[in-house]
């Protein structure tokens, strides 16, 4: 029974994202002006943006991830859906765990697939490119998840638009060092199984405790 | 619907901030009641239907459903519940048809063929696939409240039922209650006017500013 339901809820947030769908596209054009924006601002010598590449695909990921947080649950909190999901008898933290899966697959997704075409801007070798996008593939669903945990605390607020970044950016810190390390490993053709494999014991830890964290911070916010 | 049920608080102390609300309210609704919950603005209507809902917690004393403290019977209660804030909770975006499809399937409905029905049951049957956010604040209003027909809930709390609906749409509200009830459900609500009811009573709670 929770998994029609929750095949609903999917079916209602992507049907909701295809409505507003301008809004989806802003941390993409935000991730593709930063990284854009580095060979302007430097030295446009091929060796030294390949062994700046890994750094600034990450951080523009990072920040491009942060953008669109804010109305995670903003717009349930204003209209009363939330009230709803809370009351409603499927667990919140599953309810949780689906929205941001279908944060992720509008706006981390595409983010990871567009970071190839930023990295040939780069002057990324496409030899390191399978390791760019797998440590990607394992770090933006992370930082949709401590995202989300921030959102759902700040949700009863009026102005969280700037609190967000200030509250997440530093828990992505491990994520960042260890995903441009494996890019960064890959470019000197060292063995890169380490950072990822961290990458993926990152993704595990928060797959199962952020629900928990984001239901919680949700009733809170609910409460008053 | 179950055969029986009741829903009980006693002596709810209530603030909201740092005002004391309400000190030592204690009642009761059985099968079959309604209760109106009366007082003036700020008064703490809103207040009192969130905690019977279990959206907030109360400083002290207990809700109880059936006889079991609310924070027992989480899910069980959970199906008993269809609660109507103040917001709608329908999504401007969607067409009701798509908002109230996402509802029955979230509560474990049966399909969605009843839907249909629902909306044209409040008589808004005729906008069920326009975006919610072109439709009237009354017909919204209509909308959310076709939820109540579709849930097979057995306990109603409405905060401000009747905030923007026309006089149809109070008379309208006031049958479906009192199928509701006939079919020994629980209706509590909280209105500035009174309901009138053709076949029950309704009683009041009066919530007045505590000492």
């Amino acid at each position: 029974m929770n998994s029609v339901a929750l095949a609903a809820l999917v079916r209602r947030d992507l049907q909701l994202a295809y409505r507003r769908r301008g809004e989806m596209v802003t941390p993409l054009m935000f991730f593709i002006m930063v990284t854009a924006l580095f060979p302007l601002g430097l030295n446009p010598d091929p060796a030294l943006l390949r062994t700046l590449a890994p750094g600034v695909i990450w951080v523009a990921a990072l920040l491009a991830g942060v953008v669109g947080l804010e109305s995670l649950f903003k717009s349930d909190y204003e209209d009363g859906t939330l009230e709803l999901m809370v009351l409603s008898p499927v667990p919140l933290e599953l309810v949780a765990l689906m929205r941001v899966l279908t944060h992720w697959l509008i706006t981390g997704l595409p983010l990871v697939i567009l970071a190839p075409l930023m990295g040939m801007l780069l002057a990324f070798p496409p030899s390191a490119m399978g390791t760019l996008l797998i440590g990607l593939l394992l770090g933006t669903p992370v930082l949709s998840l401590l995202g989300a945990v921030g959102a759902a605390l700040t949700v009863g607020l009026r102005r969280s638009g700037m609190l967000l970044p200030l509250l997440i950016l530093p828990l992505a810190v491990p994520i960042l060092i260890f995903g441009a390390r494996s890019a960064a490993m890959a470019l000197t053709g060292d063995d890169v199984s380490g950072p990822l494999y961290l990458l993926a014991a990152i993704l595990a830890l928060t797959v199962t405790l952020a629900p928990f964290a984001i239901a919680g911070g949700l009733r809170v916010s609910l409460e008053n | 619907m179950t055969a029986s049920c009741a829903l009980y608080c006693e002596s709810l102390d209530i603030w909201r901030g740092n005002r004391h609300l309400c000190h030592g309210l204690s009642f009761r609704a059985e099968a079959g009641q309604a209760v109106r919950l009366h007082g003036a603005n700020g008064a703490g209507k809103t207040t009192l239907i969130r905690i019977l809902a279990g959206l907030s917690l109360p400083e002290s004393g207990t809700v109880c459903w059936n006889g079991r403290p609310l924070a027992e019977s989480g899910d069980e209660y959970r199906r008993a519940l269809a609660y109507l804030g103040h917001a709608n909770g329908l999504k401007s975006n969607l067409s009701p048809t798509e908002n109230l499809s996402a509802y029955v399937a979230m509560m474990g409905l049966p399909p969605a063929s009843s839907i249909p029905d629902a909306l044209a049951r409040l008589g808004v049957g005729e906008m069920a696939h326009r975006p919610c956010g072109s439709m009237s604040m009354g017909q919204q209003r209509r909308t959310a409240l076709a939820r109540l027909v579709l849930s097979r809930a057995s306990l109603w709390l409405l905060d401000e039922p009747l905030t923007s609906l026309d006089v149809s749409g109070v008379s309208l509200l006031a049958e479906l209650v009192e199928a509701h009830l006939e079919q020994g459900g629980i209706a509590i609500f909280a209105t500035h006017q009174p309901l009138e009811l053709a076949r029950q009573t309704v009683r009041t709670v009066n919530l007045g500013i505590a000492a």
